[in-house]
């Protein structure tokens, strides 16, 4: 190979590697969807993926939103002033948190809790040979492991994201009421009369979504990762970031699918 | 009874298993010995269905085991792995009974607790240990924990990978007479995955050695000393003058 060639094989190469690496993810999406559907099931493992992903996310979940929406706030009350348009802190609050800043914090928060924690939990079976202590039992891993925890994430995912918008608007509630001067009354009215349901559907969509993509990525990593601590740490860390990013690429096509049209 | 034929797996350019053929009668135990990297565990996960073979073929009881229907077939095995690989996130009587807790031959779960404490038993543990999880146990008890759940469905061929690593020569020889009673009392086939000659002695019935991919002498256990073979002789006598290369 000439000199000259050496970048492009190196750009060849590369873009081969991640179109595979794409075809690997979708298979396994695929896959983890076809197993939820097919028996066995196995409900113990969907109720401790449950209360997991969903109950113990909770914390997090109101922590992010509730400081989130506060800051919503005073931003808008800031910025409005500089155009005598103060009074939309209500609405916009609202419908930035849950169009926008409700479901994709969730997302990343989930990201950040639950697809670490799967993909560092299943890549530690890998390393430890129970994952083929799994399939010498007669249990298939992806039956066991993956479709529990990616049913659990798209069904408690979107009741996270809508108790974060609640908590989030409660933040802007809070800060608009005792420091901005609102009125409590007419603050939650001009919120909720602002509010349609698509702006409700698509939150709850994105939250769907957005739990998939945080279990898929978590399990995938966490089914192919290398050997030995350093293959562990590996798979976790490409799991958050992976997630993180089609978390934020899903929304931009989600925002489009819903908004613009 | 296990046989496998002309058996070949590589890994890239590394070729682990070049050729490999070995029988393993049925009732007998096989115990196949061989340096680190040699395939010994490559081989035992190829049967089980673990890795597929590149070539060559794996029957058991005439029927190739990548045609085999996957349930069915597992449903025959147990298996001690090298860790104990035993679930974290489940108490101990669970990891015994996680075949009797799912699938085909689920039972009630008062039932399956009742069979895990009696395995455990059997293995000399005291019921104290069923509710107690994988981390508050030792080494030696937790290959124990592994043994009772490879028994716990009562298989016809039971699989032992390397089942004294890492335990003191105490606890190995308690480990050994177990598994050469557990063998013997439930008639199963036997595989064991050893370096350890001390095991070799009390386990096997029949005795391979693996060198260079393939098996390089296979017989019983009464002639593995006069065997001759001097790959044997310097392995047994863990020489590091003879045809194994020392630095591999």
């Amino acid at each position: 190979m000439k000199p000259l060639t050496y970048p492009l094989a190196t750009l060849g190469r590369a873009t081969l590697g991640f179109l595979a690496m794409v075809g690997r993810v979708a298979i396994f999406a695929g896959q983890s969807l076809s197993h939820i559907v097919r028996p066995p099931y196995y409900p113990r493992e969907f109720l401790n993926a449950l209360l997991n992903i969903g109950y113990f996310s909770l914390p997090v979940v109101g922590l992010t939103a509730i400081f989130t929406g506060a800051a919503l706030a005073l931003q808008i009350y800031s910025g409005g002033q500089r155009f005598s348009a103060e009074a939309v802190v209500p609405q916009i609050v609202a419908i930035g948190m849950v169009r926008e800043l409700g479901p994709v914090l969730v997302g990343l928060m989930i990201a950040a809790r639950v697809t670490s924690s799967i993909a560092a939990e299943i890549a530690t079976m890998k390393v430890t040979e129970q994952i083929d202590a799994l399939v010498t039992l007669s249990t298939h891993p992806m039956k066991y492991l993956t479709a529990p925890r990616v049913l659990a994430a798209i069904l408690v995912v979107p009741a996270l994201v809508g108790i974060g918008d609640i908590i989030g608007i409660m933040g802007g509630y809070i800060v608009g009421t005792k420091q901005l001067g609102f009125a409590p009354g007419a603050y939650l009215t001009n919120t909720w009369n602002f509010l349609e349901t698509a702006d409700i559907v698509s939150s709850l969509v994105k939250g769907a979504v957005f739990g998939f993509i945080a279990a898929v990525m978590g399990c995938y990593h966490g089914m192919n990762s290398g050997r030995g601590a350093q293959g562990v740490g590996r798979a976790t860390k490409t799991s958050v970031e992976a997630a993180a990013i089609m978390i934020l690429a899903a929304n931009f096509l989600l925002t489009s699918f819903f908004f613009t049209s | 009874m296990i046989e496998l034929t002309n058996v070949h797996k590589s890994f890239g350019p590394k070729k682990v298993l070049a050729g490999v053929n070995l029988t393993i009668p049925r009732g007998e135990s096989m115990v196949v010995i061989g340096g680190s990297g040699t395939g010994k565990s490559v081989l035992l996960k190829c049967i089980l269905g673990l890795m597929t073979q590149d070539s060559g073929t794996i029957t058991l009881d005439g029927e190739d085991t990548l045609k085999a229907e996957r349930d069915a077939f597992l449903a025959r095995f147990g298996m001690l792995f090298q860790g104990g690989a035993l679930f974290d996130s489940l108490p101990v009587w669970q990891n015994v009974a996680f075949r009797l807790l799912r699938g085909s031959l689920a039972r009630p779960w008062p039932e399956a607790r009742e069979i895990a404490v009696e395995k455990l038993r059997r293995v000399g543990l005291t019921a104290d240990v069923a509710d107690l999880f994988p981390a508050e146990l030792s080494g030696g008890m937790q290959k124990r924990v592994g043994l009772a759940r490879a028994i716990a469905a009562e298989p016809e061929i039971i699989f032992f990978d390397e089942p004294t690593t890492g335990l003191d020569p105490i606890m190995s020889g308690v480990i050994n007479d177990l598994i050469r009673e557990i063998v013997v009392e439930m008639g199963a086939t036997a595989m064991t995955i050893t370096h350890d000659m001390s095991s070799v002695r009390v386990i096997a019935d029949k005795v391979a050695m693996i060198h260079g991919g393939k098996v390089q002498w296979t017989g019983p256990v009464s002639e593995m000393d006069a065997s001759g073979d001097p790959y044997l002789t310097q392995f047994i006598s863990g020489s590091a003058e003879g045809p194994i290369e020392a630095v591999r």
